[in-house]
């Protein structure tokens, strides 16, 4: 049976790790879709610390002898969907950064491209001024286009 | 060069063939290879993906006369050639080439690949095969044996001779560039099987045909027992994951 002080310690982790998701989501490092889960595991962290005879209850109600191996097997079943989770999200940024990293590639190659077509054409008028009637030239190409 | 032009392929114009490398680190090689390539086909373009090398080889292939496309950080050869691919798209090319750039597929042979989609238009993915009958090129122990088991599964799956899924010497036409530029697996070995396998489920045609290809100069071939062992473990996950992948929607067109 969970003594008193055993009560107080667990409520105080409980409440410990409760202030901690408030305090990353209140600093805007926890996103609000991480924050929900992590709010509502701790939530019923304080709950279970608080009252270790709704623990009791609910082990007889599945029928777990040992109330604590409810908690191990929560416990496993959450860890287990957030990492799960965490894992799906991981994929998913690692696919995003590598189209990125694609599209950085060919945004490069598009972008060394024109510089050098500009440069070709800058180089062409430079070379193209000195000779009398090219101006007059090139505009009769483009009026005629 | 003369003999070479009379067996080339007809190509209507520039800007319709793409011979892309994938490069990582390759800077020996691949000046010698963009050279080969382009004095082979001199109407193609050259396309040199630098996937996050660390020496000199976007410059090297960029001064053989190449274009070069930077990756900011290393992608492997799925990330490589999907990029390589959606460049090839966005720019209207009609056919892809996939070449090594360590200098191991001879610049002569591409003009066999274009052969056969040349003779059969119907034919979308033609694959060089280092397997298949022509020239002879060592590989012993359990990575044959890997490759083996991958060339078997493949071939049962895909439904025509496959006997060297892992070539990186290919020939795609618009419809397998319209897929692989949106799907192309990044995965080690995906990029291969995985792609092969897609692309059949997307209703591809491909055949494969017998090239001759040189032992590879910088010899990272490896005969480590445990790394052969990892490589039929990976081959194994690969073609699992292949069969059991959903295939990409919107991929025949």
């Amino acid at each position: 049976m969970p003594t008193t002080r055993l009560t107080i310690i667990s409520v105080i982790v409980a409440v410990a790790a409760l202030v901690l998701v408030f305090e990353l989501l209140r600093r805007r490092r926890l996103r609000e879709k991480y924050a929900v889960i992590w709010v509502l595991i701790s939530l019923a962290t304080v709950v279970l610390a608080a009252f270790p005879t709704l623990l009791r209850d609910a082990a007889h109600l599945v029928g777990i002898q040992t109330p604590s191996n409810l908690l191990f097997f929560g416990s496993v079943l959450v860890l287990f969907a957030v990492s799960l989770q965490l894992s799906r999200e991981v994929g998913l940024l690692e696919e995003q950064s590598r189209r990125l990293a694609e599209e950085v590639g060919a945004l490069h190659l598009r972008v060394e491209e024109l510089e050098k077509k500009q440069q070709a054409a800058e180089r062409g008028s430079e070379t193209g001024r000195p000779t009398p009637g090219s101006e007059a030239q090139s505009s009769r190409r483009t009026s005629a286009q | 060069m003369a003999p070479a032009a009379d067996r080339r392929v007809a190509l209507p114009g520039t800007g319709e063939l793409l011979i892309v490398m994938p490069a990582l680190n390759e800077q020996d090689s691949v000046a010698r290879v963009v050279r080969e390539v382009r004095a082979a086909q001199p109407d193609a373009d050259v396309l040199v993906v630098d996937d996050g090398s660390t020496d000199a080889t976007a410059e090297r292939a960029a001064a053989a006369g190449a274009q070069v496309m930077r990756l900011p950080f290393n992608l492997g050869v799925g990330g490589a050639m999907r990029a390589a691919y959606r460049w090839a798209r966005d720019r209207g090319y009609r056919q892809v080439i996939q070449v090594d750039a360590d200098g191991q597929h001879d610049a002569a042979e591409l003009e066999t690949l274009l052969a056969v989609q040349a003779a059969d238009p119907s034919i979308d993915i033609v694959i060089g095969s280092r397997f298949a009958g022509k020239g002879d090129y060592p590989v012993r122990g359990p990575r044959r044996w890997a490759m083996r088991m991958l060339s078997v599964a493949l071939t049962s799956i895909v439904g025509t001779d496959v006997t060297d899924p892992t070539s990186g010497f290919r020939l795609v036409n618009r419809r397998a560039l319209a897929l692989w530029a949106e799907h192309y697996p990044e995965e080690y070995l995906g990029d291969t099987v995985e792609a092969l396998v897609m692309a059949h489920r997307a209703g591809l045609t491909m055949r494969q045909v017998p090239v001759v290809m040189r032992v590879r100069e910088t010899g990272r071939a490896s005969t480590n027992p445990v790394r052969s062992a990892v490589y039929l473990l990976r081959v194994i996950v690969a073609i699992g994951l292949a069969m059991v992948r959903r295939p990409p929607r919107g991929g025949d067109s």
